[in-house]
Protein backbone atom coordinates (compact mmCIF):
# COMPACT_ATOMS: atom_id res chain seq x y z
CA UNK A 1 0.00 0.00 0.00
CA UNK A 2 1.34 3.39 -0.92
CA UNK A 3 1.45 6.06 1.73
CA UNK A 4 0.52 8.87 -0.62
CA UNK A 5 -2.81 10.47 0.31
CA UNK A 6 -5.55 9.63 -2.17
CA UNK A 7 -6.50 12.55 -4.39
CA UNK A 8 -9.75 14.28 -3.42
CA UNK A 9 -12.88 12.93 -5.10
CA UNK A 10 -14.03 16.33 -6.22
CA UNK A 11 -12.04 19.50 -6.62
CA UNK A 12 -12.61 21.92 -3.75
CA UNK A 13 -14.24 19.35 -1.49
CA UNK A 14 -11.71 17.67 0.77
CA UNK A 15 -12.37 14.11 1.86
CA UNK A 16 -13.78 14.22 5.35
CA UNK A 17 -13.04 11.56 7.93
CA UNK A 18 -16.69 10.53 7.77
CA UNK A 19 -16.42 9.80 4.04
CA UNK A 20 -13.28 7.86 4.63
CA UNK A 21 -14.23 5.52 7.45
CA UNK A 22 -17.99 5.19 7.31
CA UNK A 23 -18.35 3.25 4.01
CA UNK A 24 -15.89 0.46 4.89
CA UNK A 25 -17.43 0.27 8.36
CA UNK A 26 -20.90 -0.16 6.86
CA UNK A 27 -19.60 -2.86 4.50
CA UNK A 28 -18.00 -4.85 7.28
CA UNK A 29 -21.00 -4.51 9.58
CA UNK A 30 -23.44 -5.67 6.92
CA UNK A 31 -21.32 -8.72 6.14
CA UNK A 32 -21.15 -9.59 9.84
CA UNK A 33 -24.88 -9.15 10.27
CA UNK A 34 -25.59 -11.34 7.26
CA UNK A 35 -23.28 -14.06 8.53
CA UNK A 36 -24.89 -13.86 11.97
CA UNK A 37 -28.41 -14.13 10.55
CA UNK A 38 -27.55 -17.10 8.35
CA UNK A 39 -25.83 -18.75 11.27
CA UNK A 40 -28.79 -18.28 13.56
CA UNK A 41 -31.16 -19.75 11.02
CA UNK A 42 -28.88 -22.65 10.23
CA UNK A 43 -27.99 -23.38 13.82
CA UNK A 44 -31.63 -23.39 14.86
CA UNK A 45 -32.45 -25.93 12.16
CA UNK A 46 -33.47 -29.27 13.55
CA UNK A 47 -30.80 -31.20 11.69
CA UNK A 48 -28.00 -28.79 12.54
CA UNK A 49 -26.17 -30.88 15.15
CA UNK A 50 -25.99 -33.80 12.76
CA UNK A 51 -24.91 -31.63 9.83
CA UNK A 52 -22.34 -29.96 12.03
CA UNK A 53 -20.77 -33.23 12.99
CA UNK A 54 -20.81 -34.49 9.44
CA UNK A 55 -19.59 -31.41 7.58
CA UNK A 56 -17.83 -29.21 10.09
CA UNK A 57 -16.10 -31.62 12.38
CA UNK A 58 -12.83 -30.01 13.39
CA UNK A 59 -11.24 -33.35 14.32
CA UNK A 60 -12.07 -34.78 10.91
CA UNK A 61 -10.69 -31.70 9.17
CA UNK A 62 -7.46 -31.87 11.15
CA UNK A 63 -7.14 -35.58 10.48
CA UNK A 64 -7.68 -35.33 6.74
CA UNK A 65 -5.87 -32.06 6.17
CA UNK A 66 -2.39 -33.45 5.34
CA UNK A 67 -3.85 -35.76 2.68
CA UNK A 68 -6.02 -33.08 1.14
CA UNK A 69 -3.12 -30.64 1.20
CA UNK A 70 -0.94 -33.20 -0.55
CA UNK A 71 -3.64 -33.60 -3.17
CA UNK A 72 -3.93 -29.85 -3.48
CA UNK A 73 -0.22 -29.67 -4.26
CA UNK A 74 -1.01 -31.77 -7.33
CA UNK A 75 -3.80 -29.36 -8.31
CA UNK A 76 -1.47 -26.41 -8.02
CA UNK A 77 1.37 -28.10 -9.88
CA UNK A 78 -0.88 -29.12 -12.75
CA UNK A 79 -2.33 -25.61 -12.76
CA UNK A 80 1.02 -23.86 -12.89
CA UNK A 81 2.44 -26.05 -15.62
CA UNK A 82 -0.77 -25.88 -17.65
CA UNK A 83 -0.79 -22.08 -17.42
CA UNK A 84 2.61 -21.84 -19.04
CA UNK A 85 1.75 -24.30 -21.80
CA UNK A 86 -1.63 -22.65 -22.46
CA UNK A 87 -0.11 -19.16 -22.59
CA UNK A 88 2.32 -20.27 -25.30
CA UNK A 89 0.14 -22.68 -27.28
CA UNK A 90 -2.83 -20.32 -27.39
CA UNK A 91 -0.58 -17.54 -28.64
CA UNK A 92 0.66 -19.80 -31.42
CA UNK A 93 -2.94 -20.62 -32.37
CA UNK A 94 -3.93 -16.96 -32.37
CA UNK A 95 -0.94 -16.04 -34.51
CA UNK A 96 -1.77 -18.82 -36.97
CA UNK A 97 -5.27 -17.51 -37.18
CA UNK A 98 -4.19 -13.94 -37.88
CA UNK A 99 -1.81 -14.85 -40.70
CA UNK A 100 -2.55 -13.62 -44.19
CA UNK A 101 -1.34 -14.93 -47.50
CA UNK A 102 -2.31 -18.00 -49.54
CA UNK A 103 0.63 -20.14 -48.44
CA UNK A 104 -0.25 -19.80 -44.81
CA UNK A 105 -3.87 -20.84 -45.31
CA UNK A 106 -3.30 -24.38 -43.89
CA UNK A 107 -2.14 -22.93 -40.58
CA UNK A 108 -5.08 -20.56 -40.52
CA UNK A 109 -7.56 -23.34 -41.25
CA UNK A 110 -5.96 -25.61 -38.66
CA UNK A 111 -6.32 -22.94 -36.03
CA UNK A 112 -9.97 -22.22 -36.88
CA UNK A 113 -10.93 -25.90 -36.84
CA UNK A 114 -9.04 -26.51 -33.61
CA UNK A 115 -10.67 -23.61 -31.82
CA UNK A 116 -14.16 -24.49 -33.05
CA UNK A 117 -13.85 -28.12 -32.01
CA UNK A 118 -12.32 -27.59 -28.62
CA UNK A 119 -14.57 -24.77 -27.60
CA UNK A 120 -17.56 -26.88 -28.58
CA UNK A 121 -16.75 -29.79 -26.27
CA UNK A 122 -17.30 -29.74 -22.48
CA UNK A 123 -13.97 -29.89 -20.65
CA UNK A 124 -15.20 -32.78 -18.55
CA UNK A 125 -15.91 -34.83 -21.66
CA UNK A 126 -12.46 -34.11 -23.04
CA UNK A 127 -10.83 -35.03 -19.75
CA UNK A 128 -12.66 -38.35 -19.69
CA UNK A 129 -11.91 -39.10 -23.33
CA UNK A 130 -8.25 -38.28 -23.06
CA UNK A 131 -7.62 -39.55 -19.55
CA UNK A 132 -9.23 -42.96 -20.06
CA UNK A 133 -9.08 -43.30 -23.83
CA UNK A 134 -5.48 -42.59 -24.74
CA UNK A 135 -3.82 -44.70 -21.99
CA UNK A 136 -6.15 -47.56 -22.96
CA UNK A 137 -4.84 -47.46 -26.51
CA UNK A 138 -1.43 -48.46 -25.14
CA UNK A 139 0.43 -46.78 -27.94
CA UNK A 140 4.12 -47.50 -27.47
CA UNK A 141 6.20 -44.45 -26.72
CA UNK A 142 3.31 -42.38 -25.36
CA UNK A 143 2.90 -41.79 -21.63
CA UNK A 144 0.25 -44.01 -19.99
CA UNK A 145 -0.49 -41.68 -17.09
CA UNK A 146 -4.09 -40.54 -17.00
CA UNK A 147 -2.95 -37.49 -15.03
CA UNK A 148 -0.79 -36.51 -18.00
CA UNK A 149 -3.56 -37.00 -20.54
CA UNK A 150 -6.21 -35.39 -18.38
CA UNK A 151 -4.00 -32.35 -17.96
CA UNK A 152 -3.38 -32.35 -21.71
CA UNK A 153 -7.12 -32.26 -22.28
CA UNK A 154 -7.46 -29.28 -19.96
CA UNK A 155 -4.63 -27.50 -21.73
CA UNK A 156 -6.13 -28.14 -25.16
CA UNK A 157 -9.56 -26.99 -24.11
CA UNK A 158 -8.40 -23.84 -22.32
CA UNK A 159 -6.00 -22.98 -25.14
CA UNK A 160 -8.95 -22.62 -27.50
CA UNK A 161 -10.47 -19.98 -25.21
CA UNK A 162 -7.19 -18.26 -24.57
CA UNK A 163 -6.47 -18.17 -28.31
CA UNK A 164 -9.72 -16.29 -28.87
CA UNK A 165 -8.75 -13.85 -26.15
CA UNK A 166 -5.37 -13.27 -27.79
CA UNK A 167 -7.07 -12.84 -31.14
CA UNK A 168 -9.39 -10.18 -29.84
CA UNK A 169 -6.27 -8.40 -28.60
CA UNK A 170 -4.57 -8.70 -31.98
CA UNK A 171 -7.67 -7.42 -33.77
CA UNK A 172 -7.90 -4.47 -31.42
CA UNK A 173 -4.48 -3.14 -32.43
CA UNK A 174 -5.07 -0.33 -34.87
CA UNK A 175 -4.50 -1.08 -38.56
CA UNK A 176 -2.17 1.88 -38.84
CA UNK A 177 0.35 0.00 -36.70
CA UNK A 178 0.57 -2.75 -39.29
CA UNK A 179 0.86 -0.27 -42.13
CA UNK A 180 3.60 1.60 -40.29
CA UNK A 181 5.59 -1.56 -39.62
CA UNK A 182 5.24 -2.73 -43.18
CA UNK A 183 6.23 0.65 -44.54
CA UNK A 184 9.42 0.44 -42.47
CA UNK A 185 10.24 -2.82 -44.25
CA UNK A 186 9.36 -5.29 -41.51
CA UNK A 187 8.23 -8.74 -42.66
CA UNK A 188 4.88 -10.16 -41.62
CA UNK A 189 6.51 -12.04 -38.73
CA UNK A 190 8.57 -9.08 -37.63
CA UNK A 191 5.49 -6.90 -37.74
CA UNK A 192 3.63 -9.31 -35.50
CA UNK A 193 6.50 -9.87 -33.13
CA UNK A 194 7.76 -6.32 -32.69
CA UNK A 195 4.72 -4.17 -33.35
CA UNK A 196 1.46 -6.05 -32.89
CA UNK A 197 1.89 -8.75 -30.24
CA UNK A 198 3.41 -6.59 -27.50
CA UNK A 199 0.38 -4.31 -27.68
CA UNK A 200 -2.11 -7.14 -28.11
CA UNK A 201 -0.81 -9.12 -25.15
CA UNK A 202 -0.73 -6.12 -22.89
CA UNK A 203 -4.37 -5.44 -23.76
CA UNK A 204 -5.60 -8.94 -22.91
CA UNK A 205 -3.67 -9.68 -19.72
CA UNK A 206 -6.73 -9.03 -17.51
CA UNK A 207 -8.88 -11.44 -19.57
CA UNK A 208 -6.15 -14.07 -19.53
CA UNK A 209 -5.88 -13.79 -15.76
CA UNK A 210 -9.61 -14.41 -15.53
CA UNK A 211 -9.12 -17.63 -17.44
CA UNK A 212 -6.28 -18.54 -15.10
CA UNK A 213 -8.62 -18.19 -12.13
CA UNK A 214 -11.20 -20.41 -13.81
CA UNK A 215 -8.55 -23.01 -14.60
CA UNK A 216 -7.35 -23.00 -11.02
CA UNK A 217 -10.57 -24.67 -9.88
CA UNK A 218 -11.32 -26.61 -13.07
CA UNK A 219 -8.14 -28.59 -12.50
CA UNK A 220 -10.25 -30.50 -9.96
CA UNK A 221 -11.96 -32.15 -12.94
CA UNK A 222 -8.95 -34.45 -13.09
CA UNK A 223 -10.27 -36.17 -9.96
CA UNK A 224 -12.74 -38.06 -12.17
CA UNK A 225 -9.75 -39.92 -13.58
CA UNK A 226 -8.76 -41.16 -10.16
CA UNK A 227 -5.93 -38.67 -9.89
CA UNK A 228 -5.40 -38.17 -6.15
CA UNK A 229 -5.85 -34.43 -6.11
CA UNK A 230 -7.48 -32.49 -3.28
CA UNK A 231 -11.04 -33.38 -4.27
CA UNK A 232 -10.23 -37.05 -4.74
CA UNK A 233 -8.46 -37.24 -1.37
CA UNK A 234 -11.47 -35.64 0.25
CA UNK A 235 -13.80 -38.14 -1.41
CA UNK A 236 -11.66 -41.05 -0.32
CA UNK A 237 -11.89 -39.87 3.26
CA UNK A 238 -15.64 -39.44 2.94
CA UNK A 239 -16.06 -42.92 1.56
CA UNK A 240 -14.07 -44.37 4.45
CA UNK A 241 -15.62 -42.43 7.34
CA UNK A 242 -18.97 -41.16 6.07
CA UNK A 243 -17.84 -37.75 7.20
CA UNK A 244 -17.96 -34.88 4.70
CA UNK A 245 -15.74 -32.43 6.54
CA UNK A 246 -12.90 -33.33 4.21
CA UNK A 247 -14.81 -31.60 1.40
CA UNK A 248 -14.92 -28.44 3.48
CA UNK A 249 -11.16 -28.70 3.92
CA UNK A 250 -10.71 -28.96 0.17
CA UNK A 251 -13.10 -26.08 -0.42
CA UNK A 252 -11.12 -23.90 1.97
CA UNK A 253 -7.90 -24.68 0.14
CA UNK A 254 -9.38 -23.77 -3.24
CA UNK A 255 -10.72 -20.51 -1.88
CA UNK A 256 -7.37 -19.72 -0.32
CA UNK A 257 -5.83 -20.02 -3.77
CA UNK A 258 -8.46 -18.44 -6.03
CA UNK A 259 -9.42 -15.43 -3.96
CA UNK A 260 -5.92 -13.91 -3.96
CA UNK A 261 -5.74 -14.62 -7.70
CA UNK A 262 -9.05 -12.84 -8.22
CA UNK A 263 -7.86 -9.87 -6.18
CA UNK A 264 -4.65 -9.74 -8.20
CA UNK A 265 -6.63 -9.83 -11.42
CA UNK A 266 -8.82 -6.97 -10.26
CA UNK A 267 -5.80 -4.97 -9.24
CA UNK A 268 -4.06 -5.48 -12.58
CA UNK A 269 -7.25 -4.72 -14.52
CA UNK A 270 -7.73 -1.52 -12.59
CA UNK A 271 -4.15 -0.42 -13.08
CA UNK A 272 -4.45 -1.21 -16.75
CA UNK A 273 -7.61 0.86 -17.10
CA UNK A 274 -6.04 3.80 -15.34
CA UNK A 275 -3.08 3.61 -17.67
CA UNK A 276 -5.39 3.69 -20.68
CA UNK A 277 -7.42 6.59 -19.33
CA UNK A 278 -4.19 8.47 -18.79
CA UNK A 279 -3.17 7.82 -22.37
CA UNK A 280 -6.42 9.04 -23.91
CA UNK A 281 -6.55 12.08 -21.64
CA UNK B 1 16.43 9.01 -64.85
CA UNK B 2 13.50 9.69 -62.57
CA UNK B 3 13.44 8.70 -58.93
CA UNK B 4 9.80 7.70 -59.19
CA UNK B 5 7.84 7.06 -62.34
CA UNK B 6 4.16 6.21 -62.28
CA UNK B 7 2.50 5.15 -65.50
CA UNK B 8 -1.16 4.42 -66.17
CA UNK B 9 -1.77 3.56 -62.54
CA UNK B 10 -5.33 2.33 -62.04
CA UNK B 11 -6.97 1.06 -58.90
CA UNK B 12 -10.45 0.06 -57.82
CA UNK B 13 -11.82 -0.51 -54.38
CA UNK B 14 -14.55 -2.98 -55.22
CA UNK B 15 -16.55 -1.33 -57.96
CA UNK B 16 -15.28 2.15 -57.20
CA UNK B 17 -12.57 3.56 -59.42
CA UNK B 18 -10.16 5.29 -57.05
CA UNK B 19 -7.14 5.93 -59.28
CA UNK B 20 -7.79 6.47 -62.96
CA UNK B 21 -4.78 6.28 -65.27
CA UNK B 22 -2.43 8.31 -63.09
CA UNK B 23 0.89 9.38 -64.63
CA UNK B 24 3.45 11.16 -62.53
CA UNK B 25 7.23 11.38 -62.36
CA UNK B 26 9.55 12.79 -59.74
CA UNK B 27 13.12 13.75 -60.58
CA UNK B 28 15.86 13.53 -57.99
CA UNK B 29 15.65 16.34 -55.39
CA UNK B 30 12.24 17.32 -56.67
CA UNK B 31 9.41 18.19 -54.32
CA UNK B 32 5.88 17.57 -55.57
CA UNK B 33 2.75 18.44 -53.67
CA UNK B 34 -0.51 16.56 -54.22
CA UNK B 35 -3.66 18.49 -53.55
CA UNK B 36 -7.27 17.51 -54.02
CA UNK B 37 -10.58 17.09 -52.27
CA UNK B 38 -11.19 14.44 -49.65
CA UNK B 39 -11.66 11.06 -51.32
CA UNK B 40 -9.87 12.05 -54.51
CA UNK B 41 -7.34 9.25 -54.04
CA UNK B 42 -4.28 11.04 -52.65
CA UNK B 43 -3.54 8.59 -49.85
CA UNK B 44 -4.25 5.64 -52.09
CA UNK B 45 -1.72 6.91 -54.61
CA UNK B 46 1.01 7.10 -51.96
CA UNK B 47 0.13 3.64 -50.68
CA UNK B 48 0.36 2.20 -54.18
CA UNK B 49 3.81 3.65 -54.67
CA UNK B 50 5.31 1.74 -51.76
CA UNK B 51 3.21 -1.36 -52.21
CA UNK B 52 1.08 -1.00 -49.11
CA UNK B 53 -1.95 -1.66 -51.32
CA UNK B 54 -2.13 -3.50 -54.60
CA UNK B 55 -3.25 -1.83 -57.79
CA UNK B 56 -5.03 -3.21 -60.87
CA UNK B 57 -2.98 -1.88 -63.75
CA UNK B 58 -0.01 0.33 -64.54
CA UNK B 59 3.56 0.43 -63.28
CA UNK B 60 5.46 2.12 -60.52
CA UNK B 61 9.19 2.38 -61.07
CA UNK B 62 11.79 3.43 -58.57
CA UNK B 63 15.07 4.46 -60.21
CA UNK B 64 13.90 2.76 -63.37
CA UNK B 65 13.00 -0.62 -61.83
CA UNK B 66 9.39 -1.70 -61.39
CA UNK B 67 8.46 -2.35 -57.76
CA UNK B 68 7.03 -5.67 -58.92
CA UNK B 69 10.28 -6.73 -60.56
CA UNK B 70 11.43 -9.92 -58.79
CA UNK B 71 14.89 -8.36 -58.59
CA UNK B 72 13.50 -5.58 -56.46
CA UNK B 73 13.68 -6.84 -52.88
CA UNK B 74 10.86 -5.63 -50.67
CA UNK B 75 13.19 -4.44 -47.96
CA UNK B 76 15.02 -2.45 -50.64
CA UNK B 77 11.78 -0.74 -51.66
CA UNK B 78 10.97 0.29 -48.10
CA UNK B 79 14.53 1.42 -47.57
CA UNK B 80 14.40 3.73 -50.57
CA UNK B 81 10.88 5.08 -50.15
CA UNK B 82 9.79 6.22 -46.71
CA UNK B 83 6.25 7.24 -45.78
CA UNK B 84 4.81 9.25 -42.93
CA UNK B 85 1.13 8.97 -42.08
CA UNK B 86 -1.34 11.53 -40.89
CA UNK B 87 -1.93 9.67 -37.61
CA UNK B 88 1.84 9.29 -36.87
CA UNK B 89 1.36 5.56 -36.12
CA UNK B 90 4.26 5.45 -33.69
CA UNK B 91 4.57 2.22 -31.72
CA UNK B 92 3.23 3.12 -28.27
CA UNK B 93 5.12 0.37 -26.44
CA UNK B 94 8.53 1.51 -27.62
CA UNK B 95 10.61 4.50 -26.66
CA UNK B 96 11.21 7.20 -29.23
CA UNK B 97 14.68 5.83 -29.85
CA UNK B 98 13.43 2.26 -30.30
CA UNK B 99 10.75 3.49 -32.71
CA UNK B 100 13.39 5.22 -34.78
CA UNK B 101 15.91 2.40 -34.75
CA UNK B 102 13.48 -0.49 -35.24
CA UNK B 103 14.00 -0.84 -38.99
CA UNK B 104 17.76 -0.24 -38.89
CA UNK B 105 18.02 -2.85 -36.14
CA UNK B 106 15.70 -5.51 -37.51
CA UNK B 107 15.61 -5.00 -41.25
CA UNK B 108 18.89 -3.46 -42.29
CA UNK B 109 20.93 -4.70 -39.34
CA UNK B 110 23.31 -1.77 -39.32
CA UNK B 111 25.75 -1.53 -36.43
CA UNK B 112 24.16 -0.19 -33.28
CA UNK B 113 26.60 2.68 -32.74
CA UNK B 114 25.94 3.84 -36.25
CA UNK B 115 22.13 3.92 -36.22
CA UNK B 116 21.93 5.26 -32.69
CA UNK B 117 24.28 8.08 -33.56
CA UNK B 118 22.18 8.88 -36.62
CA UNK B 119 18.97 8.77 -34.57
CA UNK B 120 20.39 11.22 -32.04
CA UNK B 121 21.63 13.42 -34.85
CA UNK B 122 18.16 13.58 -36.39
CA UNK B 123 16.52 14.13 -33.01
CA UNK B 124 18.66 17.15 -32.31
CA UNK B 125 18.26 18.42 -35.86
CA UNK B 126 14.48 18.35 -35.39
CA UNK B 127 14.55 19.94 -31.96
CA UNK B 128 13.86 16.78 -29.99
CA UNK B 129 17.04 16.55 -27.94
CA UNK B 130 16.46 14.67 -24.71
CA UNK B 131 13.34 12.83 -25.85
CA UNK B 132 15.08 9.62 -26.97
CA UNK B 133 14.00 7.71 -23.85
CA UNK B 134 10.44 9.07 -23.74
CA UNK B 135 7.42 7.13 -24.87
CA UNK B 136 5.24 8.53 -27.68
CA UNK B 137 2.33 9.22 -25.32
CA UNK B 138 4.53 11.60 -23.35
CA UNK B 139 5.02 13.81 -26.41
CA UNK B 140 2.81 16.46 -27.97
CA UNK B 141 1.20 15.74 -31.33
CA UNK B 142 3.70 17.91 -33.14
CA UNK B 143 6.60 16.16 -31.44
CA UNK B 144 5.13 12.77 -32.26
CA UNK B 145 4.78 13.70 -35.89
CA UNK B 146 8.39 14.86 -35.99
CA UNK B 147 9.44 11.53 -34.49
CA UNK B 148 7.43 9.78 -37.21
CA UNK B 149 9.32 11.76 -39.84
CA UNK B 150 12.62 10.90 -38.17
CA UNK B 151 11.61 7.24 -38.07
CA UNK B 152 11.06 7.29 -41.81
CA UNK B 153 14.36 9.14 -42.25
CA UNK B 154 16.30 6.60 -40.21
CA UNK B 155 16.23 4.18 -43.14
CA UNK B 156 18.04 6.89 -45.13
CA UNK B 157 15.41 6.81 -47.89
CA UNK B 158 15.91 8.43 -51.27
CA UNK B 159 12.30 9.52 -51.38
CA UNK B 160 10.00 10.59 -48.58
CA UNK B 161 6.22 10.56 -48.93
CA UNK B 162 4.25 12.62 -46.46
CA UNK B 163 0.49 12.11 -46.14
CA UNK B 164 -1.23 15.13 -44.59
CA UNK B 165 1.29 15.15 -41.80
CA UNK B 166 -0.12 18.29 -40.23
CA UNK B 167 -3.83 17.51 -40.54
CA UNK B 168 -4.16 16.07 -37.04
CA UNK B 169 -2.22 18.85 -35.35
CA UNK B 170 -3.33 21.90 -33.43
CA UNK B 171 -2.56 25.08 -35.39
CA UNK B 172 0.26 26.15 -33.09
CA UNK B 173 2.07 22.85 -33.63
CA UNK B 174 1.89 22.84 -37.43
CA UNK B 175 4.69 25.36 -37.94
CA UNK B 176 7.32 23.19 -36.28
CA UNK B 177 6.54 20.22 -38.49
CA UNK B 178 6.44 22.27 -41.68
CA UNK B 179 9.79 23.83 -40.77
CA UNK B 180 11.26 20.34 -40.53
CA UNK B 181 10.00 19.49 -44.01
CA UNK B 182 11.42 22.70 -45.46
CA UNK B 183 14.70 21.74 -43.88
CA UNK B 184 14.60 18.36 -45.60
CA UNK B 185 14.01 20.11 -48.89
CA UNK B 186 17.13 22.20 -48.36
CA UNK B 187 19.09 19.00 -47.88
CA UNK B 188 17.89 17.81 -51.26
CA UNK B 189 15.37 15.17 -50.19
CA UNK B 190 13.03 14.06 -52.95
CA UNK B 191 9.51 14.36 -51.58
CA UNK B 192 5.93 13.66 -52.53
CA UNK B 193 3.70 15.59 -50.17
CA UNK B 194 -0.06 15.40 -49.70
CA UNK B 195 -1.16 18.58 -48.03
CA UNK B 196 -4.06 20.94 -47.43
CA UNK B 197 -1.68 23.75 -46.44
CA UNK B 198 -1.63 25.72 -49.66
CA UNK B 199 0.79 28.40 -48.50
CA UNK B 200 3.17 25.67 -47.46
CA UNK B 201 2.75 23.97 -50.85
CA UNK B 202 3.54 27.25 -52.52
CA UNK B 203 6.75 27.60 -50.47
CA UNK B 204 8.05 24.11 -50.74
CA UNK B 205 6.84 22.57 -54.02
CA UNK B 206 8.55 22.51 -57.37
CA UNK B 207 5.29 21.29 -58.83
CA UNK B 208 1.77 20.94 -57.58
CA UNK B 209 -0.58 18.22 -58.83
CA UNK B 210 -4.31 18.58 -58.50
CA UNK B 211 -5.97 15.20 -58.11
CA UNK B 212 -9.67 14.99 -58.87
CA UNK B 213 -11.72 11.82 -58.86
CA UNK B 214 -8.61 9.67 -59.18
CA UNK B 215 -7.11 11.61 -62.12
CA UNK B 216 -4.33 14.14 -62.14
CA UNK B 217 -6.29 16.96 -63.69
CA UNK B 218 -3.66 19.63 -63.59
CA UNK B 219 0.05 19.74 -62.90
CA UNK B 220 2.08 22.96 -62.76
CA UNK B 221 4.56 24.97 -60.70
CA UNK B 222 2.78 26.41 -57.67
CA UNK B 223 2.79 30.04 -58.90
CA UNK B 224 1.06 29.00 -62.09
CA UNK B 225 -1.39 26.56 -60.58
CA UNK B 226 -2.48 28.83 -57.75
CA UNK B 227 -2.73 32.03 -59.81
CA UNK B 228 -3.84 30.76 -63.23
CA UNK B 229 -5.49 27.36 -62.86
CA UNK B 230 -6.55 25.97 -66.20
CA UNK B 231 -9.48 23.84 -65.19
CA UNK B 232 -12.79 24.88 -63.83
CA UNK B 233 -12.63 22.19 -61.13
CA UNK B 234 -9.21 23.34 -59.96
CA UNK B 235 -10.56 26.86 -59.66
CA UNK B 236 -13.53 25.63 -57.65
CA UNK B 237 -11.29 23.63 -55.33
CA UNK B 238 -8.95 26.57 -54.76
CA UNK B 239 -11.93 28.84 -54.23
CA UNK B 240 -13.19 26.57 -51.47
CA UNK B 241 -9.76 26.48 -49.90
CA UNK B 242 -9.57 30.27 -49.95
CA UNK B 243 -12.97 30.49 -48.33
CA UNK B 244 -11.76 28.10 -45.64
CA UNK B 245 -8.91 30.54 -45.06
CA UNK B 246 -6.04 28.27 -45.93
CA UNK B 247 -4.40 30.10 -48.83
N1 LIG C 1 -9.53 0.32 -47.61
C1 LIG C 1 -10.47 0.86 -48.42
N2 LIG C 1 -11.54 0.13 -48.80
C2 LIG C 1 -12.48 0.65 -49.60
N3 LIG C 1 -12.44 1.89 -50.09
C3 LIG C 1 -11.43 2.68 -49.76
C4 LIG C 1 -10.37 2.20 -48.91
N4 LIG C 1 -9.48 3.19 -48.74
C5 LIG C 1 -9.95 4.23 -49.47
N5 LIG C 1 -11.10 3.94 -50.08
C6 LIG C 1 -11.88 4.82 -50.96
O1 LIG C 1 -11.01 5.29 -51.97
C7 LIG C 1 -11.24 6.65 -52.21
C8 LIG C 1 -9.94 7.42 -52.09
O2 LIG C 1 -9.51 7.38 -50.76
P1 LIG C 1 -8.19 8.11 -50.28
O3 LIG C 1 -7.98 7.77 -48.86
O4 LIG C 1 -7.08 7.80 -51.22
O5 LIG C 1 -8.61 9.63 -50.44
P2 LIG C 1 -7.78 10.92 -50.02
O6 LIG C 1 -7.67 11.75 -51.24
O7 LIG C 1 -6.56 10.56 -49.32
O8 LIG C 1 -8.81 11.62 -49.04
P3 LIG C 1 -8.51 12.45 -47.68
O9 LIG C 1 -8.10 13.82 -48.09
O10 LIG C 1 -9.83 12.45 -46.99
O11 LIG C 1 -7.45 11.71 -46.95
C9 LIG C 1 -12.30 7.12 -51.24
O12 LIG C 1 -13.53 7.18 -51.94
C10 LIG C 1 -12.35 6.04 -50.22
O13 LIG C 1 -13.68 5.87 -49.80
MG1 LIG D 1 -5.86 10.71 -47.29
Amino acid sequence: MSRRPAPPRRAGRPLRARDKYLPPLISITSVLVAVFLIRTVVVRAEQWPRIKAQFFSLEAIIEVFPDVLGGFAINMTVWAISLVVIAIWALVLAVFRSLTGPWLAPLRVFSIVYIDLLRGLPSLLLVLLFGFGIPALQIPGLPRSSLFWGATAMVMSYSAYAAEVYRSGIDAVHDGQRAAAKALGLSQWQTLWHAILPQAIRNVIPSLLNLAVALQKDVALLSVLGVRDAVREAQIYTARTFNYSSLIAAAALFLAATIPMARLTDYITKRDRERRLQRTA
Amino acid sequence: MHRIEIEHLTKHYGEKLVLDDVNLALANHEVVCLIGASGSGKSTLLRCINDLVEFDAGTVRIDGVSIHDPQFARSELYKRVGIVFQAYNLFPHMTVLDNITLAPRRVHRTPRVEHEAYAHELLSLFGLDGYARSYPEQLSGGQQQRVAIIRAMANRPDVLMLDEVTAALDPELIGGVLAVIKDLRKQGMTMLIVTHEMSFARDVADRVCFLDGGRILEEAPPETLFSKPEHQRTRQFLQRIIEAGRL
